[in-house]
């Protein structure tokens, strides 16, 4: 199904697809994701808003999503099913497709208790993976969730999701992602990628399920500031997997020097990846560093986009 | 069982504050078992309500009473003389009981002592863990005998969300992640097939959320 998505159009030319994050402030200022939008215009297919990550109350997705649009930037709206049930989830898809958003990645979300939150309560009503279910049913059949009855303007999602190859239990991860594909998802950003043999070892019983056939991969690439980033993401962030010879060449880094060569890790791994078989592209999540993605970009070789 | 944890001293004696007769009234079911509001309980809350009122001097009477349930309208009948007799009526059992006094003393001042926890299990003397919910839709079946909907912390259907690292939630390493005990007992018994199909969203029409809940046994009725 053609969805007027770039992205897809991209990943469906069979071009190594790039896309961006973007994290909404903590306030209701516009310009700040106007400015990282300029940021990233011409440099990517697509730019991810996320939705309140780390469980953070922030601008909402949707409407960071509806300001990059009006700036000419494609935006990836992230949806989480921690905060909203279905009533609210397919009003939301509904309302993200009449304002011209037309991607979306879906995410169970980070819980409450790691953000400014902790007492509040989570819904979790649908997981992600019904999630996906419910979208790609509004989009391919036009009905909600659970009905028959047809609606007369069906929303246009090209439907993404996430996958994390470093949690466990490990030999599961695959399984879950073609759960994920068969519930209808087209594309995946995985969680950054650090410790590449194990991403390798992945892809591989990706590959052996035939689920690279039927789903584009695009790898997560996050650049690191230094060291005290590293050990504080392997050691305080869900489900990421930092090796220590990663940390260890952080360490050995002069500080003023850190973030050159945090580029030049996170400009490695895409190299490593665009030469893995069934890579289709990658997700850079340089966090509160966005002036850094046109400079991975040009050092890994990727050209502007249009 | 359910299991409750009995309230701080100090938030009983505040919610007491200005009342002279007090009936403390265990339940002698499933909040004795986790000793939180059973005849012995009931005994150290009104010592401790004693020596706090002498100490500042109050007076304060202090009746104790542990009845078997308080969840059944034939054993709180046990305390309709005593109640009558009483500025207030202090429940040491869960909110199903507290409520049921409230109910059959509708001019008593009824106030809880007892948090109420969850439904669970004694893992070990001194420890109870969840373990229902009481969502009203049993899935346990299809999942190896582990609840994804209690015990996952984000009551995921399909799987382990990316937070699961070596058997541990994301939330607490003292949390165990409710799909690496799915995985483990499905691999187990030989139904891993069980985590292939996808599970379909959770009618919760039949949980809290399709509003206050009746069972009816119609043929215990009369």
């Amino acid at each position: 199904m053609n969805t007027t998505s770039n992205l897809q159009r991209i990943l469906n030319q069979g071009k190594f697809a790039v896309t961006a994050e973007c994290g909404p402030p903590k306030s209701a200022d516009p310009e700040v994701i106007l400015k990282k939008g300029a940021l990233l215009k011409g440099c990517v297919d697509a730019v991810n808003v996320t939705d309140n990550q780390t469980a953070i109350v922030r601008m909402s997705s949707l409407a960071a999503c509806a300001l990059l649009k009006s700036a000419g930037i494609e935006p990836v709206l992230q949806m989480v099913t921690r905060d909203r049930n279905r009533i609210a989830l397919q009003s939301d898809i509904l309302g993200a497709s009449a304002l011209g958003i037309h991607n979306m990645l879906c995410l169970s979300g980070d819980h409450q208790k790691f953000g400014n939150m902790k007492e509040g309560k989570n819904v979790y009503d649908l997981d992600s993976i019904q999630l996906i279910q419910t979208v790609t049913a509004m989009c391919s059949k036009g009905v909600f969730l659970g009905e028959d009855e047809k609606m007369a303007v069906p929303p246009k999602m090209f439907v993404g999701a996430a996958e994390n190859p470093f949690a466990d239990p490990f030999e599961f991860r695959a399984i879950r992602l073609a759960k994920k594909v068969a519930a209808g998802a087209k594309f995946i950003q995985t969680q950054c990628i650090y410790d590449i043999a194990k991403f390798k070892k992945w892809m591989k019983i990706l590959r052996d399920m035939g689920l690279t056939e039927k789903v584009y991969i695009l790898g997560g690439v996050t650049p690191l500031k230094g060291p005290g980033m590293a050990k504080y993401m392997k050691n305080n962030v869900a489900g990421m997997d930092i090796p220590d010879e990663v940390i260890k060449r952080m360490e050995g880094t002069p500080k003023e020097k850190w973030r050159e060569e945090g580029i030049k890790i996170a400009v490695e791994t895409i190299k490593k990846l665009k030469a893995t078989q069934g890579v289709a592209g990658v997700h850079i999540m340089a966090i509160e560093w966005e002036e850094a993605v046109p400079m991975i970009m040009e050092q890994a070789g990727l050209p502007p986009r249009s | 069982m359910i299991v409750g944890e009995r309230k701080h001293f100090i938030e009983i004696a505040e919610m007491l504050k200005g009342y002279g007769k007090v009936l403390v009234v265990g339940c002698g079911t499933c909040v004795k078992v986790c000793f939180a509001g059973g005849d012995k309980e009931v005994a150290l809350l009104a010592s401790q309500l004693k020596i706090a009122a002498k100490r500042k001097k109050q007076k304060l009477t202090v009746t104790e009473i542990t009845v078997e349930r308080q969840c059944e309208p034939e054993f709180i009948e046990e305390l309709a003389p005593l109640a009558a007799d009483h500025d207030v009526i202090l429940s040491m059992a869960c909110g199903a009981g507290v409520q049921f006094l409230a109910e059959r003393f509708p001019d008593k001042i009824v106030l809880p002592a007892v948090n109420t926890s969850h439904l669970g299990v004694l893992e070990k003397q001194g420890v109870f863990g969840e373990r229902c919910l009481g969502c009203g839709d049993c899935l346990i079946g299809r999942f190896g005998g582990v609840c994804p909907v209690t015990r996952c912390s984000k009551s995921l259907l399909n799987g382990p969300c990316g937070g699961s690292k070596d058997g541990k939630c994301e939330i607490d390493p003292d949390v165990k992640c409710a799909w690496q005990l799915i995985y483990d007992r499905l691999k187990t018994i030989g139904q891993l097939d069980n985590l292939k199909a996808v599970e379909q969203p959770k009618k919760w029409s039949t949980a809290r959320d399709g509003g206050p809940r009746k069972t009816v046994l119609e043929d215990h009725t009369i």
